[in-house]
């Protein structure tokens, strides 16, 4: 690779010897970035690895503490990102800083409106979105609402704006997260258009899939350091995955069969709709065993969240029931459900499961608080709690300096440990995961993962819900995929392939055989 | 459970370490400590730039504030309502509002208060100022717990609520003072009747003003220390106003949370008023002293805990009784009080702006919608604990 990078095609960025500190921690130790003009370059590494560290270094975000960059060739030294957008970067953020009441063409002007003059050329700026849109394959219409837009066209805009800005190369921080699979592909060739415009494209992900799929070339970091460069076609997904991870990949958890017993959480024909009044679920049933993982899979947006909340009674179902042990719990709140047997690991750690300021004392007390021996009459138990707390650490593992610590201070994956410990130490009947180990490295997601198994084997049911497939395959021992707020197939595990399940996530594929979950 | 309760019962651990937030204003109240001498520091300079000796004007200043019985009682006296109203603001913060109301809570507090005295009831003692002091907290409470109910309900924003209560407040309190008809009220000196003696809070020292009104307010800033950080129902306002999300995962209603928070925010304002009317005045005068605002940096300053907020109200009790003398002994005009104050305001503000900026950069991290910021925090603490040979490491070699 180094001959290439020094004599072959010029180079659209070149990073070198990048370090970033923050107090206490090196987010970046070393990284060197070597993309070639007009192509499309990933960035894989583990959540945490560093990537988007270096990616708000290049911008022009935070500053490097050390290390060298160079984009098209001249040394840089970005004070903020609006110098960087002038050395012609362009960045398509995972969550998008677009303004949903703004149209279209509003929201690609955005920031690029003109400071000399206080008259905008609305009509000039419609024309120039509406070329851009043409060269590139970017169909979107440019009077529209943005918050009326699917996410993939308001992704469209993200990159139509960068264009507009007159960005050479864009970087964009895992853009599929949040995309259907057909709006995945879209991208791709949107991607595969501005390449052949002679554009560079900065790809981040932790998806090897992905890799694969787009890219020309891969550089994987790992823990704030570059591990390696690969010409995509020249390498597999096993190299990339062990450089990723920086041993040998168990591809599979280790796992003896299930022994399922009686229902113990049934939903019958859930009727939700979503924030904007959309219908998200629409007559979903399902039901969850003893001694059983429930996984459900699905594309992001096809009513997991809302789902998730009706069990959870952080939403109220339109319509349809919910049991519980045979105890009907629909549209309970959470407290009540938690008394009835329900445990539930959160998606959102930071917003849901833990008050980040908090003690994890105080932590353990989320949703217990009311309980004996928490509380009583009204008065907290505290060195109960303390010591409780204190053993619960050491059960699971959770590494901080004592229960008064604030849940802040943390690492993701002793946070999502205390969170496990909490919930199942109130030993419930069912199991609610919610994507348990995202964004965690890969020894809390093994450890995650085996209290999963083994709280499957002690009895409990467990619904698993997951956007992340492996996860959901590794795991289940019955496999339900959602499409459009209904279940629309049910496999047991081992016997279904990846494409198989891929397809029913896209709504497609598969005969009638697949019948809806009694 | 049961094998983690026995465990519990031979816990050596010592008494509420388990609370961050309890002890952890300490060093919090000790930077706020530094933020007010350099406040001094940049008073000095401005009493030096308007012509007058700094060390004449501060000796006077801290006289009139300490130097004998007397000035140490008008101290207590001016802090007894801040620190009363200050409570309030921090009970209503840590559950996530901004209670701008406390001047409206007051009014009617202080207002109900003066009245019930003024009815010159024939109760002892025992009976007829616990009465006037209770009325008044509810009154304030209500007035309190209305915009947190709009809140709760409509989303309705607490800043604009409460602002637009406190005006409301002032007309009812001028109507009340106009109908003497009605009310045992004196129009031309636009205040209540004198108060019986009964109703009122006994003073405390003799030749001084000091009444019983700070024994209350110390007595309420323990109470609500104990109710923040020792019961279910302090645990609730906390988890509220720190993280939504989470208190609506525990099964805390936030809606029910925060209309009680406020409930006791304007009781403890009203509480305030009452004090100043029942123990200082004697009777309720239409006037307004402004209290209820300066109590918000009261309790800024305090950083919303209750022993902070004791803390800041005395000094901002010291700076407005120790300015008469300033102004009489140094010639110091005794508006420089007020710019004092505003640099105690604005210091310790930049102290909370630096401690934040201090966190690396996590304000990126703070703001909702960055969620680049976020990710790499996230980056952070998840390398934090894992990874101490990170540094130590060679380079790898370069592509």
């Amino acid at each position: 690779m180094a001959e290439r990078s020094a004599d072959g095609p010029a180079l659209a960025v070149e990073m070198r010897g990048i370090i970033k500190r923050f107090p206490g921690v090196v987010a970046n130790a070393g990284i060197d970035l070597i993309v070639a003009k007009g192509e499309i370059h990933a960035l894989l590494g583990e959540n945490g690895a560093g990537k988007s560290t270096l990616m708000n270094v290049l911008f022009g975000i935070y500053h490097p503490d050390e290390g060298e960059i160079r984009v098209d060739g001249r040394g840089t030294r970005f004070t903020g990102p609006r110098d960087a957008v002038g050395a012609g970067l362009g960045m398509v953020h995972q969550h998008f800083m677009l303004i949903p009441r703004f149209t279209v063409t509003e929201n690609v002007i955005l920031g690029s409106e003109g400071s000399s003059t206080f008259r905008l050329d609305r009509q000039a700026a419609e024309r120039r979105v509406a070329d851009l849109a043409e060269a590139y394959g970017l169909r979107v219409d440019p009077h529209a609402r943005l918050g009326d837009l699917p996410v993939g066209m308001q992704q469209r805009v993200e990159i139509l704006r960068a264009l507009y800005q007159g960005s050479r190369t864009l970087i964009l921080d895992e853009p599929t997260a949040l995309l259907t699979p057909q709006e995945v592909d879209e991208l791709y060739r949107i991607l595969q258009r501005l390449r052949e415009g002679g554009g560079t494209i900065i790809f981040i992900t932790h998806k090897l899939r992905e890799v694969a799929a787009i890219s020309d070339r891969v550089t994987v970091i790992r823990r704030g350091r570059t591990v390696g460069t690969r010409v995509t076609s020249e390498t597999t997904a096993t190299e990339l995955a062990e450089l990723m991870v920086g041993r040998e990949v168990v591809l599979r958890v280790d796992r003896p069969p299930a022994t399922p017993g009686e229902p113990v959480l049934v939903a019958e024909d859930l009727v939700a709709s979503g924030i904007r009044g959309e219908a998200a679920l629409r007559g979903l049933s399902l039901t969850l065993r003893r001694g059983e993982i429930l996984g459900i899979c699905g594309v992001e947006g096809n009513g997991q969240a809302e789902l998730v909340e009706i069990l959870a009674g952080l939403r109220k179902a339109d319509k349809g029931r919910v049991i519980l042990k045979g105890q009907p719990i629909t549209n309970v709140d959470p407290k009540a459900l938690r008394r009835a047997g329900l445990s539930y690991i959160p998606e959102d750690r930071h917003n849901r499961g833990l008050v980040l300021d908090f003690s994890l004392t105080e932590n353990v007390l989320l949703g217990n608080a009311d309980e004996p021996p928490f509380s009583h009459g009204g008065r907290i138990d505290g060195d109960t709690t303390q010591a409780l707390t204190q053993s619960l650490m050491e059960q699971f593992d959770v590494r901080a300096p004592s229960p008064a610590t604030p849940a802040r201070a943390l690492s993701g994956g002793n946070q999502q440990k205390l969170i496990i410990a909490r919930e199942l130490h109130r030993q419930p009947d069912a199991l609610l995961a919610v994507q348990p180990t995202r964004g965690l490295d890969v020894g809390a997601i093994e450890f995650v993962h085996k209290q999963l198994v083994q709280e499957r084997d002690q009895g409990r049911g467990v619904l698993l819900i997951s956007f992340d497939l492996d996860e959901i395959l590794d795991l289940s021992d019955r496999i339900l995929v959602l499409f459009q707020g209904r279940i629309v197939g049910e496999y047991l595990s081992g016997h279904v392939s990846r494409t198989e399940l891929g397809l029913r996530m896209g709504g497609r594929g598969g005969d009638e055989h697949a019948a809806v979950a009694d | 459970m049961s094998t983690l309760q026995s465990r519990t019962s031979t816990s050596p651990r010592a008494p509420a370490t388990w609370l961050t937030q309890a002890w952890s204003a300490v060093p919090a109240l000790l930077s706020s400590v530094g933020a007010v001498v350099v406040a001094l520091l940049v008073g000095a300079l401005v009493i030096a730039l308007t012509g007058d000796d700094a060390v004449t004007a501060y000796r006077a200043l801290f006289a009139g504030a300490f130097g004998d019985r007397r000035a140490l009682g008008e101290t207590l006296v001016a802090a007894t309502p801040l620190i009363l109203a200050g409570l309030g603001f921090a009970v209503a913060f840590r559950a996530g509002v901004f209670n701008i109301g406390l001047e409206g809570q007051l009014v009617l507090g202080a207002l109900t208060a003066g009245l019930i005295g003024g009815f010159g009831f024939g109760m002892p003692a025992m009976i007829y100022l616990p009465l006037a002091l209770i009325a008044a907290a509810v009154a304030g409470g209500i007035w309190g717990a209305i915009p947190g109910f709009l809140k709760a309900k409509t989303g309705a924003h607490e800043v604009i609520t409460t602002i637009m209560l406190n005006y409301l407040a002032f007309r009812v309190s001028a109507a009340a003072i106009g109908a003497d008809d009605v009310f045992p009220v004196d129009p031309g000196s636009r205040a209540t009747e004198r108060a019986a003696e009964a109703s009122r809070l006994p003073r405390l020292l003799e030749g001084t003003r000091l009444h019983a009104g700070i024994v209350l307010a110390l007595v309420a800033a323990v109470i609500l220390w104990y109710l923040l950080f020792c019961t279910t129902f302090g645990y609730r306002i906390r988890a509220v106003g720190l993280s939504r999300g989470a208190a609506a995962y525990a099964g805390i209603r936030w809606g029910r949370t925060i209309t009680t928070a406020m409930f006791v925010s304007g009781l403890l304002a009203g509480l305030g008023g009452a004090a100043d009317a029942l123990g200082l005045q004697g009777r309720y005068y239409d006037v307004r002293v402004g209290y209820g605002f300066t109590a918000i940096a009261v309790g800024m300053v305090g950083r919303n805990h209750p022993a902070g907020v004791v803390l800041a109200g005395l000094l901002f009790g010291a700076l407005s009784s120790g300015a008469t003398r300033m102004q009489n002994t140094a010639g110091t005009s005794r508006e420089i009080v007020q710019v004092l104050q505003g640099l105690v305001i604005l210091s310790v503000a930049a102290l909370v702006a630096i401690s934040h900026l201090r966190l690396g950069q996590s304000l990126l991290g703070r703001l909702p919608s960055r969620r680049t910021g976020e990710r790499v925090r996230s980056d952070r603490t998840s390398e934090a604990v894992s990874e101490p040979e990170l540094e130590s490491r060679p380079n790898p070699p370069a592509i």
